[in-house]
């Protein structure tokens, strides 16, 4: 996406893919935790490290002067693919609700929620 | 929050000190038949999880594919709002994990909207008018729906656990941005909620969306900053989410200048941060705190393909354009010879298009308008509903109205037939057959009854003999007290004066 | 051993539908099969035993009631890789977080194969959602190669590659993100092809990298691969990014391909795939192939694609960005494994993600977040995407000096299993001479070019052509398979061994 998408990279604590040491443990600890996944210590290290080393290799992209070249996001290129506003059948509630993990009064039951809505 | 809030600023004094800064963004859901995405309903209030499929879902492997009829419905909110039409767009997918949300990504026009830079001309109450400027309206997805078990009222906190209902997963929704709106000084929350309101009716308008802010298909957050006065220096924003009426529109903006005068008087700093009106205190609360910053990873949504709408697609949708509502009222106005002040109340009582829809099926103006603005309003009230929701269509209206004319109801039996009406009984004239409430004007019936009137009242028709015809009134009151009010009045006072001469 | 079994679709085909043989009775000694090697080779994961005769039985019927077979391949066999979505059978991934689960929808291929006539045996083995070059990421464990069962059969669809090599089914389905049909293709030394991006539907394919995703046939020869490619291939309104566009006529191609005439047909040799990094034998097999395609008469040029160094460094960035938004649904919110570690939503979810998923999945989904983060976007995803059209530039230049381009499709025969396993980087690279198909969505297939002399393991060799240019692809896979298979007295598949129980 344009420019826009994010604050650009600056200030100390940013690194480009020039940067030796790519991803520390903490950093891996902090996309884990945007990911949602409970990673244990001792996966942490495991992949930091590997991390740090894929990396250091996909870094390579950075070498590609590319300045002017649009990016590429779909191979094939097809536009304005529209479906007409008409209904077509669905799911039953019991379809629906037959693989949730819980379910109750007809819908999903979940733990409760922390996080307020977007 | 442990530290006790501020107190609230009085208004006059946040107007001394501070200018406001206004923005609002709109989300309107689209009344298409189908969802954004999929082929599933958006009807309002079905049995929860029945109108879903695999993909508003999130099943694996379930596709998206847009459903045309929101493209245009956005193309046209665009143009109506003087917006240009990007020529190239692509959704985007902004990822962040919440339960009501299937994909755990929300698919959107993040940074390529389909309509930017346009505005709306908003008149005051006083007929000021204030140009807002428009950012952008985009297409995205709503989420499902949550209910929070266990807790207090059904909020979040406290709850033991949340049954979720995807029916609205996936409804198109328009996003629609304002640009700043600064210079608004006091009239700020009126600028907001006149902003709203015009809004909602030019979406109305154009028949994409029914704008029930009570049902959640249009929802209003308000983003308001204040800047010292003259110091040119734009303050820290918050954006206050969940005001759902008009009348809360007004009361958040006026409510965050207050305490946002009193977090700055006190030397404070305004945090920018997500806030919820509360409607019964009409203040606002902070959201809960993240621990980490959101970072929404937009990327471009690889499942769906550019939007690219031709120069002669975006005209085609030019054409469909309607008058625009407030040029529409201005005809309106001029063509029924309304003040000002008598247009702004049928406005205001959302009479105006009943009051046309009645015009349209036959009667004239200025029953139709009484009808609605006073007998109907009444009855409207009394059952503590908007007019428009009476169970009584303007072609039923239009109908007696029609029934009076020919001289077949009058005034008071009219009111009966719409009372029948409203109580299901059909349509006025299986009200007016069933209730037996025709006029009386068979001669035959009526000299019975005028005779006998006669006999018993001699003095008058020595009366009326001697030419005091005002006398025969009396009559004529007690014909249409033994017939219950349905003898045809004017016939029956010809028959008395025949009867007398 | 059933001699069933060891027939091409086609050759059974033909027999089922003149009456020789039962479609029960080809799927009955397929069941056999499996349940005679299937406990050595892990290629299933689930085998719909009821359903397949079923179906079979189907076929029989129309077929004794003289009705024309649903298409060319009603009754014969497939091994359907699990990541296609089945009403009657599991759909995992090769996942724990789907363990069990039963889409309560059909695939758009699924559908189609039904529609055909095919029996469908059951679902294959496969990396974890498709992420890995040697099945050992499937959660249930390793498919074996049937030439050896201490190496890898390839992946991530290892399992759907070893079922043909093994016998289990003379066609089978796969899906090709990086090389995931053709690598193990080239590894169990059968045919595999990733159709033109846009020519499958992926509608109820469980999406691992959606730009870059596109199932395919894989059999034993070229023939059936165009047959079932005929099959599955055609436009579907429920994918965006499926093409409204004519099947090439890949049957035709493959026909006329096995005459044995290539004059006038240009191959392209890629200078930047091959040599370093090659096995010995793998470059000899692709030297020789070359040589025979010379024979046949086709012209070999050489072409560069100065890019083509820097696909597996953008692939790597592109796959997990999308993966980890793909993945993103799987919370154990609505469907798949639930652990009930925590009392929130929030912590719910993390603990079934940490436990649902497998290392290479964590791995991935953690690079593909950082990679989309604010700040890192541009360096890294962006510019990803900018190597990606450089790439398809590249494919452009070279199609306008050949019809097809070839190269190893591998750079080493299989590998033994657990030998890469822990090496991420080391994996990666097995893909290094398929990924540019996927990064520009052209079209790529592998065929047998022979065995490599210091290990006696099968060569891949990869016929790539442009979008929508499967059929002169087609054309020199079977020249080719045709002018080896009598050069070397016969299929390069006959010569695998027994498998050893």
């Amino acid at each position: 996406m344009p420019a826009d998408s994010g604050p650009a990279v600056s200030g100390p604590d940013s690194r480009g893919p020039d940067s030796t040491g790519a991803i520390s443990r903490d950093e891996v600890a902090h996309l884990a935790r945007l990911a949602r996944l409970a990673v244990t210590d001792d996966e942490l290290d495991v992949f930091a490290g590997q991390l740090d080393v894929i990396l250091g290799a996909v870094a390579r992209v950075g070498e590609v002067a590319a300045e002017d070249i649009p990016p590429t996001s779909h191979a094939v290129p097809l536009q304005n693919v529209f479906r007409p506003d008409v209904r077509r059948p669905g799911l039953s509630q019991e379809q629906t609700l037959a693989c949730a993990p819980a379910a109750e009064e007809g819908r999903f039951r979940v733990p409760r929620i922390l996080g307020e809505e977007q | 929050m442990t530290t006790t809030a501020p107190a609230l600023v009085d208004f006059d004094d946040v107007l001394a000190r501070y200018e406001p800064t206004l923005g609002l963004e709109v989300h309107v859901e689209l009344s298409t038949a189908t969802k954004m995405f999929c082929g599933c309903p958006t009807d309002f209030g079905a049995e929860p999880n029945t109108q879903v499929c695999p993909t508003c879902l999130g099943l694996p492997g379930s596709l998206p594919v847009v459903n045309q009829a929101a493209v245009e419905a956005a193309i046209r909110i665009g143009l109506a709002l003087n917006c240009s039409i990007a020529p190239w767009g692509r959704f985007a997918r902004k990822n962040y994990f919440y339960p009501d949300m299937p994909k755990n990504f929300q698919t959107s026009q993040y940074d390529e909207p389909i309509a930017v830079n346009g505005w709306m001309d908003v008149q005051l109450e006083d007929g000021e008018v204030v140009r807002v400027g428009i950012e952008r309206a985009h297409m995205e997805e709503d989420t499902g729906k949550s209910l929070h078990v266990g807790g207090a009222d059904g909020r979040i906190h406290g709850a033991e656990y949340s049954l979720l209902d995807y029916n609205r997963a996936g409804v198109p929704l328009i996003e629609i941005v304002t640009k700043m709106i600064p210079d608004t000084g006091a009239r700020a929350p009126e600028v907001a909620r006149a902003y709203v309101t015009q809004l909602r009716d030019l979406i109305k308008s154009l028949g994409v969306s029914d704008v029930r802010m009570d049902q959640g298909s249009m929802r209003c957050d308000v983003n308001l900053s204040l800047s010292p006065t003259g110091s040119g220096v734009l303050g820290t924003r918050t954006e206050t989410k969940n005001v759902n009426s008009l009348r809360s529109v007004e009361r958040a903006v006026r409510f965050e200048m207050q305490r946002q005068a009193g977090v700055l008087d006190g030397g404070g700093s305004i945090v920018q941060e997500t806030r919820h009106f509360e409607e019964q205190s009409g203040s606002t609360r902070p959201g809960r705190r993240k621990e980490t910053s959101e970072d929404y990873r937009y990327f471009p949504e690889p499942d769906l393909v550019p939007i690219a709408p031709s120069a002669e697609w975006v005209e085609e949708l030019r054409g469909t354009l309607p008058e625009l509502p407030w040029e529409h009222r201005k005809r309106i106005q001029e063509a029924w010879g309304l003040s000002d002040e008598e247009l702004r109340d049928l406005v205001n009582a959302g009479a105006l298009e009943l009051i046309e829809a009645t015009v349209a099926e036959g009667a004239p103006a200025g029953e139709a308008r009484s009808w609605w603005v006073a007998y109907l309003a009444q009855q409207a009230n009394m059952r503590g509903v908007e007019l428009a929701d009476l169970p009584i269509t303007p072609a039923q209206v239009a109908r007696v109205i029609a029934l009076v004319a020919a001289g077949d109801l009058n005034n008071k039996l009219a009111r009966q037939v719409v009372d029948g009406v409203l109580a299901g009984e059909g349509e006025p004239d299986e009200v007016v057959e069933k209730r037996g409430l025709k006029v009386v004007s068979d001669d035959g019936a009526l000299i019975a009854a005028v005779d006998e009137a006669l006999a018993a009242q001699p003095d008058v028709v020595e009366k009326i003999k001697g030419g005091k015809v005002q006398a025969a009134g009396a009559i004529v009151g007690a014909v249409m007290k033994a017939t219950k009010g349905q003898a045809d009045a004017k016939r029956v006072r010809e028959l008395i004066i025949e009867r007398c001469s | 051993m059933s001699d069933l079994t060891r027939l091409t679709a086609a050759e059974l085909a033909t027999r089922i539908h003149t009456g020789d043989v039962s479609a029960v009775e080809a799927a009955q000694a397929h069941l056999d099969r499996i349940a005679e090697v299937d406990g050595e080779v892990h290629a299933f994961l689930h085998v719909g035993a009821e359903a397949a005769l079923a179906n079979a039985a189907l076929v029989d019927e129309a077929i004794k009631a003289g009705t024309a077979p649903a298409s060319p391949l009603a009754g014969v066999p497939l091994a359907l890789k699990d990541v296609f979505t089945t009403v009657d059978m599991p759909t995992t991934c090769g996942s724990k977080m789907l363990e069990g689960w039963r889409p309560p929808y059909d695939a758009t291929l699924t559908a189609r194969l039904r529609a055909a006539g095919i029996t469908i045996m059951g679902k294959t083995n496969m990396d974890e959602f498709a992420m890995g070059s040697s099945t050992e990421h499937s959660a249930y464990g390793p498919t074996r190669n049937p030439w050896d069962l201490s190496r890898i059969p390839g992946g991530s669809g290892g399992g759907s590659a070893a079922a043909l090599a093994a016998f289990e089914a003379p066609l089978a389905i796969g899906t090709d993100t990086g090389g995931s049909i053709r690598q193990p293709a080239a590894v169990t030394g059968t045919v595999g092809v990733k159709p033109t991006y846009g020519g499958v539907s992926r509608y109820g394919l469980v999406a691992c990298a959606s730009s870059l995703d596109q199932g395919g046939p894989c059999a034993r020869t070229v023939l059936d691969a165009a047959l079932l490619h005929e099959v599955i291939a055609g436009h579907d309104p429920l994918d965006s990014t499926s093409i409204d566009a004519p099947v090439p006529a890949v049957v035709e191609a493959a026909r006329i391909g096995a005459q044995g005439d290539l004059s006038g047909v240009r191959i392209g040799v890629v200078r930047e795939l091959g040599g370093e990094g090659y096995q010995p034998g793998v470059r000899a097999s692709f030297d020789a192939a070359l040589r025979r395609l010379e024979k046949l008469g086709a012209e070999i040029v050489e072409v560069s694609c100065p890019h083509f160094e820097y696909g597996l460094a953008a692939y790597y960035l592109i796959l997990p960005s999308e993966v980890s938004s793909n993945l993103a649904r799987f919370d154990a919110m609505r469907y798949g494994l639930r652990v009930d570690k925590g009392a929130s939503a929030e912590e719910v979810m993390a603990a079934t993600r940490e436990a649902g998923f497998g290392p290479e999945a964590k791995r991935r989904i953690i690079l593909g977040t950082y990679a989309l983060s604010s700040g890192y976007y541009d360096a890294y995803y962006g510019q990803a995407q900018k190597v990606r059209t450089l790439i398809s530039r590249d494919f452009a230049a070279a199609f306008e000096q050949a019809d097809v381009l070839v190269s190893p499709t591998a750079p080493t025969t299989a590998f033994p299993i657990g030998e890469k396993v822990d090496d991420p980087l080391a994996m990666y690279l097995n893909d290094l001479a398929t990924i540019p198909t996927n990064l520009a969505g052209v079209a790529g297939m592998s065929v047998p070019s022979g065995l490599a002399e210091e290990d006696g393991l099968p060569v891949g060799l990869q016929v790539m052509a442009p979008a929508l240019g499967e059929a002169v692809m087609y054309r020199v896979g079977a020249a080719f398979e045709a002018a080896r298979d009598a050069d070397e007295g016969g299929p390069l598949i006959a010569r695998v061994p027994e498998v050893a129980k």
